[in-house]
């Protein structure tokens, strides 16, 4: 047996995944652009089964010297990565068809940034963080700049990758000086030589400060944020779709495991740095998306305020703080692929139209349309009794529990303000004059996404209770 | 004098610091900003194997490869995003990109 390799079958899925997408990148090499419409599907399959061998049969424990952990958390946060990463892949035929970039790298692309991002989830040392973070990172700077003639597009790549990488090496320069106060890199080894009483070593706090400024980066926490709105803007919209919901859920999934892990002793310090980034966090998303005429810069916005709805339950440190983290992002993710499904079928005259005002008078022209857009609207301002409402309910009594009034007051305001521009849009849809009208949505993935979302969050609204028990039972695994 | 794990740290800080003031005060070239970034990568190696060796434990080393192999990468991945980008705009100064602004 060679050491190390002991309960290697924990990493069942990854491998799976792993060997699954080098043999259709094989297969699309050899049958040419013709391959793209099976290699596309085949791999969004190849995601879902990735996701069911979590799941069947579930394990958990350490694997690979320890570099790698499986629990309850983590195959949760998996199983959400894959499914949003796989319903975005199948989202993208349309708009990239039409873009003339419909090529089979796209979706073989997406699954190794998904792989990455699976690695990152179950990192348990800071060596395989940095390598899952950097497979994540290098995949997605790529997909940026994928509709390779738009300027809008390429420029979105060179941002991404220009302020993706110095993140990147602030949270290397960090995890270095953890490393050299730490006496090593595994996360067992940080928390025991944090436990001893060295919590106060001023390398230390350094080197957490530089950790949390990288991950804030990756989930777009302010003041980490000003790369979101041109990406999101410039990027291709199913691109688009995708950075709003599995890079974000994994971002956040490592967070989670890095802050209450090995950083568990340090809870005061770091405390107080999540408080602050939460709170600026759901300020701008509130204030700066008000004026945005573009929906795709105002998703970004968006999706900057709930990551600080996210922050609070994460600051919260107990374990209802993390279910509701859990909860929310689950919610987060449905509601915000249905907004992205609804805004990959807003055609006029055949033409990706994505300013708020093409959306003049659609309940008119295309009720349903208009209908479900209304759904996620009101659940994303939460409005009760939509999923929305329950998710941001969680994380405002985990925050409260723990003590963190101010906060948590703070973030109520800001959601009242936020609820103003999601509002804006139904007004827009319902009352203002039509504008020429959008095209008949042709009967496609997208619309099946739109509905299924919309579907979804109708049933989170009434029976929120299972989907929280199963936050509850990740949670758990985290503080066994 | 003898050099002590600190004068190696203070070298590294300082590479460190000036990789990331090359990224934000550059207002030139693009390619000046992926010589930055490898400059933050290379003055994290100087910690990770000062400390190494200074601890005597050879992770820091193995880090340090890790580190290197990724940093070809990301160049590599740098550069082809630059090149798609000259083709569309016909230039990478650093005050042209900006057809996206809020």
């Amino acid at each position: 047996m060679i050491v190390g390799l002991e309960n290697w079958a924990l990493a069942r899925p990854e491998l799976f995944l792993a060997a699954a997408t080098a043999l259709l990148l094989i297969y699309g090499v050899v049958r040419g652009e013709i391959a793209t419409a099976f290699v596309s599907v085949a791999t969004a399959v190849a995601l879902l089964v990735t996701a069911a061998l979590l799941f069947l049969p579930y394990r958990e424990g350490t694997a690979f010297a320890s570099l790698f952990i499986a629990d309850r958390l983590t195959a949760t946060m998996k199983a959400l990565v894959l499914v949003g990463s796989a319903v975005a892949i199948l989202m993208s035929r349309a708009y990239f068809e039409q873009a003339k970039a419909w090529r089979f790298e796209y979706p073989l692309v997406v699954a190794l940034a998904t792989l990455g991002m699976m690695l990152m989830i179950s990192a348990n040392d800071l060596m395989a963080l940095y390598v899952g973070l950097e497979l994540q990172s290098l995949a997605l700077y790529v997909i940026a700049a994928f509709q390779r003639d738009s300027v809008r597009s390429t420029e979105a790549g060179v941002k991404y990758f220009v302020l993706g990488s110095v993140a990147s090496g602030m949270l290397l320069f960090g995890s270095s000086l953890i490393y050299g106060f730490c006496g090593g890199t595994a996360f067992v080894q940080i928390s025991g030589a944090l436990a001893d009483g060295r919590s106060a070593e001023i390398g230390v706090i350094i080197g957490l400060v530089f950790v949390v400024a990288g991950l804030a980066f990756k989930v777009s926490a302010v003041p980490f944020h000003m790369w979101t709105p041109d990406v999101y803007e410039g990027a291709p919209t199913p691109v688009t779709a995708l950075f709003a919901v599995a890079p974000k859920i994994a971002a956040m999934s490592l967070l989670v495991s890095v802050l209450m892990g090995p950083f568990k002793p340090l809870f005061a310090q770091w405390q107080q740095i999540i408080v602050v980034a939460s709170v600026f966090s759901m300020a701008l998303g509130a204030f700066a998306a008000l004026r945005q005429q573009n929906i795709k810069r105002l998703m970004a916005y968006s999706s900057i305020g709930n990551v600080g709805y996210v922050l609070l339950g994460v600051a919260s440190g107990t374990e209802k703080g993390i279910q509701a983290v859990v909860f929310y992002l689950a919610i987060y993710m449905v509601m915000t692929l249905g907004v992205f499904a609804t805004i990959l079928m807003m055609k006029r005259r055949n033409i990706m139209v994505e300013e708020v005002s093409d959306l003049a008078g659609l309940a008119r022209s295309q009720p349903m349309m208009a209908f479900g857009m209304l759904i996620f609207m009101f659940s994303l301002a939460g409005i009760p009794p939509l999923a929305g409402f329950w998710g941001k309910l969680y994380i405002f009594m985990a925050a409260v529990e723990a003590k963190l009034f101010v906060p948590a007051g703070l973030g109520v305001l800001a959601s009242v303000v936020a609820s103003y521009y999601y509002l804006r849009i139904v007004k827009v849809m319902y009352f203002d004059e039509p504008a020429e009208a959008i095209d008949r949505p042709s009967f496609g993935v997208n619309r099946v996404v739109a509905l299924v979302a919309a579907f979804l969050i109708a049933i989170f609204s009434l029976v929120p209770q299972p989907l929280s028990l199963i936050a509850e039972a990740a949670a758990k695994g985290l503080f066994q | 004098m003898t050099i002590g794990l600190g004068h190696y740290l203070t070298v590294a800080a300082v590479l460190f610091t000036m990789g990331i003031l090359g990224i934000f005060l550059n207002r030139k070239n693009v390619i000046v900003i992926l010589m930055c970034v490898e400059l933050m990568l290379l003055a994290v190696n100087i910690n990770l194997v000062a400390f190494s060796v200074f601890q005597g434990n050879v992770v820091g080393q193995v880090f340090a490869m890790l580190v290197l192999t990724v940093a070809a990468a990301e160049a590599a991945i740098g550069l082809a995003i630059l090149v798609v980008y000259f083709r569309n705009r016909g230039t990478i100064a650093v005050e042209d990109i900006n057809a996206m602004k809020g």
